[in-house]
């Protein structure tokens, strides 16, 4: 079992999909929403995945193959 | 000694000791330094600060590592110089020019790795790393041999030519990633959860951060322990930008600023806007990769990601960390961002090689672009106090200018020559 850091943006016409609920339900993750925020254009989630190594990184490619986009926290982006 | 009580999350306020953290356990929120400012207010003074070397380390009371010995190649104090020729192109009358190319690795990048290295010593560290879009790799490389610890350093494969061998000079283990800054990024922080090491800009990254306040603190002492009425910076994750604004605001309610009284830091730190701090800033970033400015322009309370598809490497974040809160900086400073046609990045770049002999890379482009808008739609007046920070030397992105390469070819002889020279204005 692993934990990841994650976080979640979605753009405007995924806003409304549930798509970490289905997270949950696809693949054996517990997932644990820590912040998050959602405006009209765009909407972002800040959680913790638990799981198997091999189902969260399973998981987090279906998140990003729905439009979804998926950043690791530990290394939030800054100038390079 | 550093005046620093520990961290703190931007986000939900929860404390934490200074140790090798950048995430809040709690809510995952940024960590950001804490100071014990009631202590620096005592010692602190502009004798002191004029008493310390010509580097960032004169400021070591406003610094979160030990000034006593760190790992110092003289990065900072660079000139500040007055940009008649460009500014008379302009119809700018008090310009300056804060000319950070001449750092020891070339950018402003050895402001905050200086930091961050030095940090990473006294936390006992052996190795230091970062992802990078080339600047911080040649400044981590150059700092780790000063210091004599192992630098391992990653970067996009497409990178520019001179900046791969600024760093592979200094005999870092260079890795090269097959995919863009925000993969090589990923990486290393799934890398840092695994490897003993200092990643500048992951678990060193609220001290890294603080290093480049001193791009504010250098322009008000040049300027006489005064501000400018503008500065205009270029932004890729936002951090420099917000740090430069801290950095002036830090001087005002420390009683730094010539005229202006110490004053109270407030409830949180990391947020304090002095009323003296009048400073209006101004962001710029390539349309390329502009997710800052077009959130700014589109009155948006978020940062859109972006795939960045810009000239300027150097600026090519797509998720910056610090957007949100550049976006608030902004707003309280009455400033502006916008995003600079691809097109006009290399006339950027010749307007000041042409006007002021400084030889700038694509970042500096952009923000000289940046500045010419500025001035055209007359958001700057003529008259009034303007810094624009060049953070990046041109030698390192030689291939986006190698068109004006274009000598007049003659022969050994003066008849050569004078027919030559006949077409030369």
């Amino acid at each position: 079992m692993g934990k990841q850091r994650v976080k979640f943006v979605f753009e405007e016409d995924l806003v409304k999909q549930p798509v970490i609920y289905e997270l949950g339900q696809k693949f054996k993750i517990v997932t644990n929403i820590r912040r998050a925020e959602v405006g009209e254009d765009v909407g972002w989630v800040v959680l913790e995945l638990e799981g198997d190594e091999s189902e969260i990184k399973r998981g987090l490619e279906w998140v990003s193959s729905t439009g979804v986009r998926v950043d690791p926290l530990g290394g939030d982006v800054i100038d390079g | 000694m550093a005046f620093l009580n520990g961290l703190k999350c931007r986000e939900c306020g929860r404390e934490y000791p200074a140790e090798p953290l950048n995430v809040c356990d709690f809510c995952f929120g940024p960590l950001e330094v804490v100071y014990d400012y009631a202590t620096i207010s005592e010692v602190v003074s502009w004798d002191r600060i004029a008493s310390g070397p010509l580097s960032i380390w004169r400021y070591q009371d406003l610094l979160p590592a030990e000034g006593d010995d760190p790992v110092d190649i003289m990065a900072g104090f660079t000139p500040l110089l007055k940009a008649k020729g460009l500014g008379k192109t302009l119809g700018l009358n008090n310009l300056y020019i804060k000319n950070d190319s001449v750092n020891p690795s070339f950018s402003f990048k050895d402001r905050v790795v200086s930091v961050a290295a030095t940090k990473a010593l006294e936390f006992g560290y052996e190795t230091i790393a970062c992802a990078s879009t080339g600047n911080l790799a040649c400044s981590v490389a150059a700092h780790c041999a000063r210091a004599g610890v192992r630098a391992v350093v990653f970067i996009p494969s497409d990178l520019e030519k001179g900046k791969i061998i600024g760093a592979a000079i200094y005999n870092p283990v260079l890795v090269s990633v097959d995919g863009t800054y925000d993969q090589v990024n990923r990486l290393c922080s799934e890398l840092a959860d695994d490897y003993p090491w200092a990643f500048v800009n992951i678990n060193m990254r609220p001290y890294y951060a603080e290093g480049s306040k001193t791009l504010g603190y250098e322009v008000a002492e040049q300027l006489g322990w005064r501000l400018p009425d503008h500065v205009v910076v270029p932004s890729a994750s936002g951090a420099m930008f917000t740090k430069i604004w801290k950095g002036f605001n830090e001087l005002a309610c420390l009683g730094l600023l010539d005229g202006v009284p110490s004053s109270s830091f407030g409830v949180d730190q990391n947020t304090v806007h002095h009323p003296a701090v009048t400073t209006k800033m101004h962001m710029q970033q390539a349309e390329g990769c502009s997710p800052i400015a077009t959130a700014w322009n589109n009155n948006q309370s978020h940062v859109i990601p972006v795939r960045p598809d810009s000239l300027a490497k150097s600026l090519a974040i797509g998720n910056p960390a610090d957007g949100i809160y550049a976006l608030k900086v902004i707003e309280k400073s009455g400033g502006s961002a916008y995003a600079v046609p691809e097109s006009d990045i290399v006339d950027g770049i010749k307007l000041l090689a042409e006007t002021e002999g400084i030889f700038t890379e694509t970042a500096g482009g952009v923000t000289i672009s940046g500045l010419k808008h500025l001035a055209k739609s007359g958001a700057i007046k003529p008259d009034e106090l303007t810094v624009v920070y060049i953070t990046g030397n041109g030698l390192k992105t030689q291939e986006a200018v190698e068109h004006v390469v274009n000598p007049l070819s003659i022969k050994p002889s003066i008849r050569s020559f004078e027919e030559a020279f006949k077409g030369v204005k």
